[in-house]
């Protein structure tokens, strides 16, 4: 039997050789992801960076690389988290934390579309939430989500971008005290945050934390048209297990999605409603006006209980511990992927408030109501895959499906709950993104399948390998697999927008009549050196190709140097670097028309240089310096200058 | 223990396979440069199950290809198609039936679930021996029933040392790259209700 097992498959390779067509890439492919030297792609796509805790901006259908931006972690290529100025980005209430786990990048939307003004992305392990500009693409808000841990259900923004949301994945004692572990059951809390966006300046303000039982909440998307309002969470472990959760979190055949009410809530709390509980929690915002970033301790929180607002929270039986919580275009329909499951579960929004209307209930759970699932349920996609994850639609009425144990993305129709094509992904997937594929207008002509796992689909780098990211065409009636790209970090999640609503108004440059930064200086002769005890403060110009001042003498051992370097170009494109030899942090990259500052802590005397490290010029090896330093009781005294 | 000794004896015999399995992926790269507009059909070889690797611990596919007591759930679970499933990341415990299990069943079973008609019913019944876990033997212990991949539980009984999976008592545990392998003695069929 073996034997013969082995001749069959002798037999099929020599049957494969002689097919005339195979894989993905066939000419006509090639053409519909070649975007050609001077063209510029169609979309961008941000995905997310996981271990990087950065975000990076990519091209489609081209899957180039543009940009990674850092976010939750520091970023020696920029300086991000190393300057003066960017380092209060990364204070957080357990002080200085130059790291996260960044996951769900979202973008702002106005009337459930998106509007290409900010993106948010969450930092997933000290809970943070991240403001970038899609003007500058620089981070430039983040604040911290107290009474949380592992905060995945994040970052969903509301189709007005009201609030950027966040829920805990991890539930955990609230206040945060010392008590034994398997306590857990009935005495830990799993805060979901409604986090306000101001409608002008993008500027985050927590509102409100509502205090939910002590499940994992983990993953959550926003009502949209006759939905918006309400949000959905779905959560795990309702068994509230504090240990070996792969079997013990396992045991209900239903978990819930949570609907929340949320206009009912922010009603609530408008009128006084809710507690107020101490907390600390850090708000980092970045100015562009001054470059510089503050970090302000908030000391208070609004919590809300649910059961005090009736009407405003219920559970919906979701089979499986579902993972992905995703809601149609439209609006209607909130879907689980149970990610221990065959079956997509579809609930249906207008079944939920007859539900409700009609009070369907089948208990309660800690004093929430849970609706009877046979009168939320939709529909049941019977997919035939494995593992189902994530759900993106392309807004002609189809989903489409992960599934992470059969490695495949499947298109389903939305009502008729029907398979209409599967795809193999290579390697099981992930997430998946349509651009504006959480919105109420998808644009629907790929999607990106974002794979956990790589193997063999590109030279070998040795065990550690790029994630790999396949893109379908889905603008026909099946989904054709046109391009194979390698990502950085571990995109969780992505999102993608049409370049025209973001590239024409991308900055070129910040403009340096308008610098506000208190050390910059905007013309050469302002350059100067002032010591100021053991701190030196050094406000240099940079322009190509040279430095003002070039030659530094008077400073000590044991100095404190605040190198502070404004960029005098004007024009697109030029930035300057600066290094200092023995600087224990990293390099600044400073923008044109833009101030940074770098310390140095002299620790030996001689005559030290610095350069410039962008290749910005013809003069560019020209460009550098000397600093002179001195034993700590000399007495040169500090003179600085440039071409004397 | 005899047969986790012939499992052992056999990776050689799988390497064997993977040679062949080598010549077929040169043919594929091949015919991926060919120019050609249709490529709907192509994903039926295609996926993890078919990566060269000789370096990685056997992963649960590979141990039953490997082994001369499982010809049949091998036959079975290529006709159903579910090669790649079960190289995934996983992590996945298969409960593997032994070919003394399937020959158990009435006559002509077997036969009638290989046809691809029942293709199916095949991959249902080979799902219902799959859980996404890996846990050993005594771990099992444990539990009181098990979630399959076909989206049914099945049960956990413990008659002294024995575990007893869905009726069917392991008899044999192989740890996976993936996941584990426990050579059981019966078929475990489905629930026909939940």
């Amino acid at each position: 039997m073996l034997a013969f097992l082995g001749l069959v498959m002798v037999f099929t390779s020599c049957n494969d050789s002689g097919k005339k067509s195979s894989g993905a890439l066939a000419s006509n492919n090639a053409e519909k992801v070649y975007v050609a030297p001077g063209e510029q792609d169609e979309f961008y796509a941000f995905m997310s960076g996981g271990y990087s805790g950065n975000l990076t901006v990519y091209g489609l259908p081209s899957g180039r690389m543009f940009k990674e931006i850092p976010v939750f972690s520091q970023f020696p290529t920029s300086g991000y988290g190393y300057s003066e100025e960017t380092k209060p980005m990364l204070n957080t209430s357990f002080g200085f934390v130059p790291w996260d786990d960044s996951h769900h990048p979202d973008i702002s939307q106005t009337n459930g579309e998106l509007d290409g003004r900010w993106i948010f992305i969450n930092g997933n392990n000290t809970p943070r939430i991240a403001r970038i500009s899609l003007t500058t693409f620089e981070t430039e808000e983040i604040i911290e989500v107290p009474n949380s841990a592992g905060n995945h259900s994040s970052s969903f923004i509301t189709e007005n971008t009201e609030y950027v949301v966040a829920g805990t994945r991890f539930s955990v004692p609230v206040p945060q005290r010392d008590m034994p572990i398997n306590e857990y059951k009935g005495n830990f809390k799993g805060a979901l945050s409604f986090i306000s966006v101001d409608p002008e300046d993008g500027r985050m303000d927590l509102k409100f934390q509502i205090m939910m039982p002590g499940f994992n909440y983990d993953l959550s998307h926003p009502g949209r048209g006759k939905s918006h309002g309400w949000f959905f969470f779905t959560t795990y472990n309702t068994e509230e297990a504090n240990s070996l959760l792969e079997v013990n979190a396992s045991q209900n055949d239903k978990d819930f999605i949570a609907a929340i009410n949320w206009k009912k809530i922010e009603e609530y709390v408008n009128n006084g409603g809710g507690t107020i509980m101490p907390a600390n929690y850090a708000h980092n915002v970045y100015r562009d006006e001054n470059h510089t970033a503050t970090s302000t301790m908030k000391k208070e929180v609004l919590t809300v209980d649910p059961t005090k607002v009736p009407g405003a929270v219920y559970f919906l039986p979701t089979p499986k511990s579902p993972h992905g919580c995703d809601v149609d275009p439209t609006g209607n329909y909130i879907i689980g992927n149970g990610k221990l499951s065959a079956d997509l579960t579809v609930h249906s929004f207008d079944k939920m408030l007859a539900a409700i209307e009609g009070k369907k209930f089948d208990g309660e759970a800690y004093g929430i109501p849970i609706l009877k699932f046979e009168d939320v349920l939709a529909g049941t996609v019977k997919s035939g895959g494995l593992g189902p994850l994530h759900t993106e639609f392309d807004g002609e009425g189809n989903a489409y499906t992960t599934f992470f144990i059969s490695s495949e993305v499947v298109m389903w129709k939305l009502g008729t709950w029907e398979v209409i094509d599967r795809k193999p992904t290579y390697y099981s997937v992930g997430h998946l993104m349509i651009p504006g594929g959480n919105s109420r207008k998808p644009f629907g002509k790929y999607v990106v399948a974002m794979n956990k796992i790589t193997k063999d689909r590109y030279l070998p780098t040795g065990p550690e390998l790029e994630h790999s990211a396949q893109l379908y065409d889905i603008s026909g009636d099946k989904m054709e697999l046109i391009y194979d790209f390698p990502t950085h970090g571990e995109p969780h999640y992505a999102a993608g927008i049409p370049a025209e609503l973001i590239a024409p108004k991308s900055q070129k440059i910040y403009k340096l009549a308008e610098n506000e930064h208190p050390y910059a200086v905007t013309t050469p002769d302002g350059a100067k050196v002032v010591r100021e005890g053991r701190e030196v403060h050094v406000y240099m110009s940079m322009i190509r190709s040279h430095f003002t001042p070039d030659n530094i003498e008077g400073i000590k051992v044991g100095d404190k140097v605040y190198f502070h370097i404004t960029n005098h170009e004007q024009d697109f494109d030029v930035p300057h670097g600066f290094a200092m030899i023995g600087a224990n942090n990293s390099e600044l990259l400073i923008m044109p028309g833009q101030t940074k500052s770098l310390v140095w802590e002299p620790k030996q005397e001689g005559v030290w240089p610095f350069y410039c490290t962008d290749f910005c010029s013809a003069l560019h090896q020209e460009m550098q310096g000397y600093v002179r330093v001195s034993p700590a009781n000399s007495n040169i005294d500090l003179s600085w200058s440039l071409g004397e | 223990m005899q047969t986790t000794t012939k499992f052992r004896l056999l990776i050689g015999s799988f390497l064997m396979l993977m040679l062949f399995v080598g010549c077929k992926n040169e043919a594929k790269t091949e015919a991926a440069q060919a120019s050609s507009t249709d490529t709907s059909e192509e994903v039926v070889k295609q996926g993890q199950a078919f990566i060269e690797d000789d370096g990685s611990t056997p992963n649960v596919l590979q141990i039953a290809i490997g082994s001369p007591d499982h010809t049949t759930l091998v036959a079975a679970v290529q006709a159903a198609g579910l090669e790649n499933a079960l190289v995934n990341a996983g992590p996945l415990m298969v409960f593997a039936p032994t070919n003394a299990a399937f020959d158990a069943l009435p006559e002509g079973t077997v036969e009638n679930l290989l046809k691809p008609e029942n293709k199916d019913a095949l991959a249902n019944i080979l799902k219902h021996h799959v859980t996404a876990g890996n846990y050993s033997k005594d771990f099992l212990k444990k539990f009181k029933k098990l979630g399959q991949a076909n989206d049914q539980n099945t049960t956990i009984e413990v008659k002294g040392d024995d575990v007893y999976v869905g009726g069917a008592k392991i008899i044999a545990s192989i740890k996976a790259g993936n996941g584990i392998v426990h050579v059981v003695d019966k078929v475990i069929l489905p629930p026909t209700q939940e």
